[in-house]
């Protein structure tokens, strides 16, 4: 394992945990936690956080997005880094803060440097600590989908996959169309259930096909998705964030949503 | 134009004028309207074609070849109508051929074969015929046809097989000296009816995304490619 | 097309999910362009250039409209054509009209034009007793079968060969009804006989036009079968429908963009026709039409400058987005109820008819972003979509029950200690209703989620909860 050379001292980061870990899956936080503080950070986590405010911006209501997801800028206002195990609520720091608090120039510069500072977990590891392995073990094979926003708005590819390879007796089979949404989409899953369950039966289809025992991907909300729609056709493929499993931390919980197996 | 046309226009204009943040009136272009228009740039040109021309010949032949077009080199223009008999003779088509009323074309010594041959446009009862090539483009195996009287536009479409005769000196790497070299045959803004881009036969897939050659244009394209390094240049072709 | 069903999406999505024809071939959508289109790209290193240099030749042009469209008309009638400029559907519809009375015609001719289908040509041209004929394949296969295109390039994608055939004998009478017509090959010969009739018939031809160049007055239509070429030079009479954003500066700019409609749009590397039209005729020409007209459209669109939506003026009409699109992919193009399917339709159907009637349109995305990914001109089709949401939000559109609940969840999330308090008992409900399984199979209140998968239970306490406890424990 190698660290960030640049300082001597170790950058405060600030976890922005997201409300689906919250309340759903605590031990990706944990998981995220135990994997900063390897890669030499000082993890801190504001108590006061909620939500990034993204399906209210998504849903047109700009007034309720901005109210949610205004009290994050000062909140991590001194932090070095702020960390998200989510592509899609850390691509929404990124991307769309600067775009949501555009007509508020007091905002612009705070707004901007969140934006600058805010990254996805597994590519913060990678891209930003230079990490290239991790002390973990797996003994199994595991198959990845590619979430849009972490690909797609923060080319989130490669970074898990390096990673990954370094888990000890772990092989990845690589997931047909992995880069096909899954059907989640916030929102859009629960006001065209049936458009949304075509396409994470397609999804479903390929996990299985891809022989797998194990799915991962990098985000809370297309998880549960793939998780619950593998759950009800029966299948037993155990289902986590890659967090978990390069956190070494597989044993500490059982994955998402159980099987018939229990 | 009619008077609901005219004032159409006005109102669409106006609107666009007042939605760009502009004066609703009529105004100048701007200076880079007119330099776009009077001189305009090249933009991004593929590196592939801009490579000598002994290796845009060989780009030509394989690009036009990828897209199911076939390509003959012959060594002088005296080739040309033995090369249209053994074409036909091998695809088993009619040795009746329709010639462009090119002067180039029509001045080929045709006695020499058993074809029997006519000049002019192309009627539903065409199956071949032979046309001569403004340009062609190495970068994708296109030619560069212009209509004209000496090339009737239906010789291009109608006819179940299509073969046309281009010049090696003819071949450029880009569309964008082809651009130049119409400007300076015809004049700065000056275009014939037609100019057509031809990349390969006539195609579809609408039925089941199955590729299906000669859906409503040729079925076959031929391209004889004459090596013109040695013969004296003749008038400029078209 | 004058009627939308765009209102109905979702029962059009349910009837699309469940309709197995439509989803077999839907089915050849998921490899087909996608992969050719990515094996052509791979081929051209310059393609991400081009794509830039695309976007800014059409924002250059979009922020001169007038002045380049006023050169194109110039250039037009300077060669001896005609241009129409037309407000809205019915005016363009009148003046084809007009034209087609001058010349006395009886018959038209159709190379495929979205266009025509916006402003719902063909069927107003029938009812002034005209006989039109669709000469595309797909066009005309969707003609017969008296349906709209479900695709903006390949309109008859959703109907397997079968059904061709059916449409074929029941049309092409006077022909042996045993004849042999199971393959793609018989039906293409066949239609290709039976248009060729046609074409020599034809009084007037009408055309799309990818490209209208303001330079020399030019209208450019990119095809493969050559059923436009024919279309245009065999009629008396040539007519273009273009849309207004079609225009561009220069030969030059439409041969950059040319570098990338085909490759995005089927994969090739450039399609087997474009064919660049100036004027009518020339006196010593031996064929070719008569005159030559161009019908300048607007219908809304000026209305998109300076809007957010400008960009997507941007647009050439290469379908990639609709071809990579999952959601396009799960109910295909009629689903959508209106002209223009999948994302590009998405943004601008709403421009069109108005966000009221297409409201659902920009909703069903996901923001998977793969379409922005593969636009060629660098449309953000998801951001536009958003947009709409707003613009939906702000007139109190869509369904009460989900604003409210949006508002409902942002009063509360935007107080953390209640937020804390009623997500950590919901976690703890939800774990013991999801038991042993740790999944949740029916929720009544989570219906839209749990008719389709089940609902993974949460682990019990939040990690908020489990992280003040643990810092609790450190410093005790």
């Amino acid at each position: 394992m190698s660290f960030a050379p640049s300082s001597t001292s170790k950058p405060r980061v600030g976890l922005f945990v997201t409300c689906l870990v919250d309340m759903f899956r605590p031990t990706v936080g944990f998981s995220a936690v135990k994997l900063l503080e390897e890669a030499g950070c000082v993890v801190d986590v504001p108590m006061e956080q909620v939500c990034c405010g993204q399906p209210a911006f998504n849903a047109g209501d700009l007034a309720s997005a901005r109210k949610v997801a205004k009290p994050l800028i000062a909140m991590f206002a001194d932090h070095d880094y702020v960390v998200a195990p989510s592509g899609s609520c850390a691509g929404m720091m990124i991307k769309h803060f600067p775009e949501l608090f555009a007509n508020d120039p007091e905002l612009a510069e705070p707004v901007k440097a969140l934006a600058a500072k805010t990254w996805e977990l597994v590519s913060f590891l990678t891209d930003v600590m230079k990490l290239d392995g991790v002390a973990a073990a797996f003994d199994g094979s595991i198959t990845y989908h590619d979430s849009c926003s972490g690909l797609r708005e923060l080319k989130v590819k490669e970074q898990p996959r390096k990673l990954l390879r370094s888990v000890k007796g772990l092989s990845i089979n690589e997931l047909q169309e992995s880069e096909t949404c899954c059907g989640f989409g916030g929102t859009f899953c629960v006001k065209y259930p049936e458009i949304s369950g075509k396409m994470v039966g397609d999804k479903t289809t390929d996990i299985k096909n891809s022989g797998a025992d194990m799915l991962l991907a990098g985000d809370m909300g297309c998880l549960m998705n793939m998780a619950g729609k593998l759950r009800r056709e029966g299948s037993d493929i155990e289902v986590r964030h890659v967090a978990e499993v390069l956190a070494d931390m597989t044993m500490a919980a059982p994955g998402i949503a159980g099987s018939e197996k229990g | 134009m009619n008077q609901s046309s005219s004032s159409s226009r006005n109102a669409i204009l106006g609107r666009i004028r007042k939605n760009l943040g502009r004066d609703t009136s009529p105004q100048d272009a701007p200076a880079e309207v007119v330099a776009r228009l009077g001189n305009p740039p090249r933009n991004i040109t593929p590196a592939r074609a801009q490579i000598p021309h002994d290796q845009q010949l060989d780009l030509f032949v394989k690009m036009a070849g990828d897209v199911n077009a076939s390509v003959s080199r012959i060594e002088n223009s005296e080739a040309i109508v033995g090369e249209v008999s053994r074409y036909l003779a091998e695809h088993n088509q009619p040795a009746v051929v329709r010639l462009a009323p090119d002067s180039f074309i029509t001045g080929l010594d045709w006695d020499k074969t058993t074809l029997e041959i006519s000049s002019g446009v192309a009627g539903p009862l065409d199956l071949v015929s032979v046309t001569p090539a403004f340009a062609g483009v190495a970068e994708t195996g296109s030619l560069m046809l212009r209509s004209g009287p000496d090339q009737p536009y239906t010789l291009n479409m109608l006819p179940d097989t299509h073969i046309v005769v281009i010049r090696a000196s003819q071949i450029v790497g880009t569309y964008e000296e082809v651009w130049g070299l119409q400007r300076q045959s015809q004049g700065r803004g000056t275009m014939p009816r037609t100019f057509l881009w031809v990349t390969g036969p006539s195609r579809t897939g609408d039925i089941e995304q199955t590729l299906q050659l000669g859906a409503h244009g040729p079925r076959r394209l031929h391209i004889i490619l004459v090596d013109d390094t040695g013969e004296t240049p003749v008038a400029q072709p078209d | 097309m004058e009627h939308s069903t765009s209102p109905n999406f979702k029962q059009n999505a349910h009837d699309a999910l469940n309709d197995a024809s439509l989803q077999r071939a839907l089915g050849r959508l998921k490899t087909g362009f996608k992969d050719k289109r990515t094996a052509a790209i791979a081929q051209l290193p310059e393609f991400e250039q081009l794509r830039d240099a695309a976007r800014d030749i059409k924002n250059h042009t979009l922020a001169n409209l007038d002045h380049y469209l006023t050169a194109f008309e110039a250039n037009v009638i300077a060669n001896g054509g005609h241009v129409h400029w037309c407000a809205d559907a019915e005016e363009a519809r009148q003046t084809v009209l007009k034209i087609c009375q001058d010349k006395e015609a009886k018959s038209v001719l159709k190379g495929k034009s979205m266009i025509s289908e916006e402003i719902g040509l063909n069927a107003f041209l029938e009812k002034q007793d005209l006989k039109v004929v669709e000469t595309d394949l797909g066009e005309y296969i969707i003609q017969l079968r008296n349906e709209p295109p479900s695709h903006i390039i390949a309109p008859a994608i959703h109907v397997h060969k079968e059904q061709v055939a059916d449409s074929f004998r029941e049309t092409h009478k006077g022909r042996d009804i045993n004849r042999p017509l199971d393959e793609p090959r018989d039906l293409l010969d066949e239609a290709r006989e039976v248009m060729r009739e046609h074409f020599f018939a034809a009084d007037i031809g009408i055309t799309g036009a990818n490209f209208l160049i303001a330079e020399t007055g030019t209208s450019v239509i990119v095809t493969n079968e050559g059923n436009g070429d024919l279309t245009q030079t065999l009629s008396k009479v040539h007519i273009a429908i273009a849309s207004l954003e079609k225009v561009v500066p220069t030969l030059e700019d439409a041969s950059t963009i040319l570098r990338v409609l085909a490759r995005s749009a089927t994969g090739q590397e450039m399609s087997s026709y474009t064919t660049f039209s100036t004027g009518p005729r020339r006196g010593e020409d031996l064929d070719g039409p008569e005159e030559y007209h161009v019908i300048l459209l607007d219908n809304g669109r000026s209305n998109m400058l300076g809007t957010e939506f400008q960009e997507m003026l941007r647009c050439i009409r290469c379908a990639a987005c609709m071809n990579h699109c999952p959601v396009y992919g799960a109910v295909g193009g009629h689903a959508y109820g209106w002209v223009y399917p999948g994302p590009m339709g998405s943004v601008l159907t709403p421009s069109l008819i108005g966000v009221d009637e297409a409201g659902h349109l920009p909703n069903a995305s996901t923001f998977c972003g793969k379409c922005e990914e593969v636009c060629p001109m660098r449309i953000p089709l998801p951001k536009m979509m958003r947009h709409w949401r707003e613009r939906e939000f702000e007139k109190h559109l869509g369904p009460q029950s989900m604003r409210f609940g949006i508002q409902a969840w942002a009063w509360m999330a935007s107080r953390p200690k209640l937020y804390q308090l009623t997500t950590g008992f919901a976690a703890k409900v939800l774990k013991s209703m999801g038991g042993r399984k740790r999944a949740i199979h029916k929720l009544p209140l989570a219906r839209g989620w749990t008719d389709i998968r089940d609902l993974p239970a949460p682990q019990g306490k939040t990690f908020k909860q489990l992280w003040a406890e643990q810092q609790a424990a450190k410093k005790a």
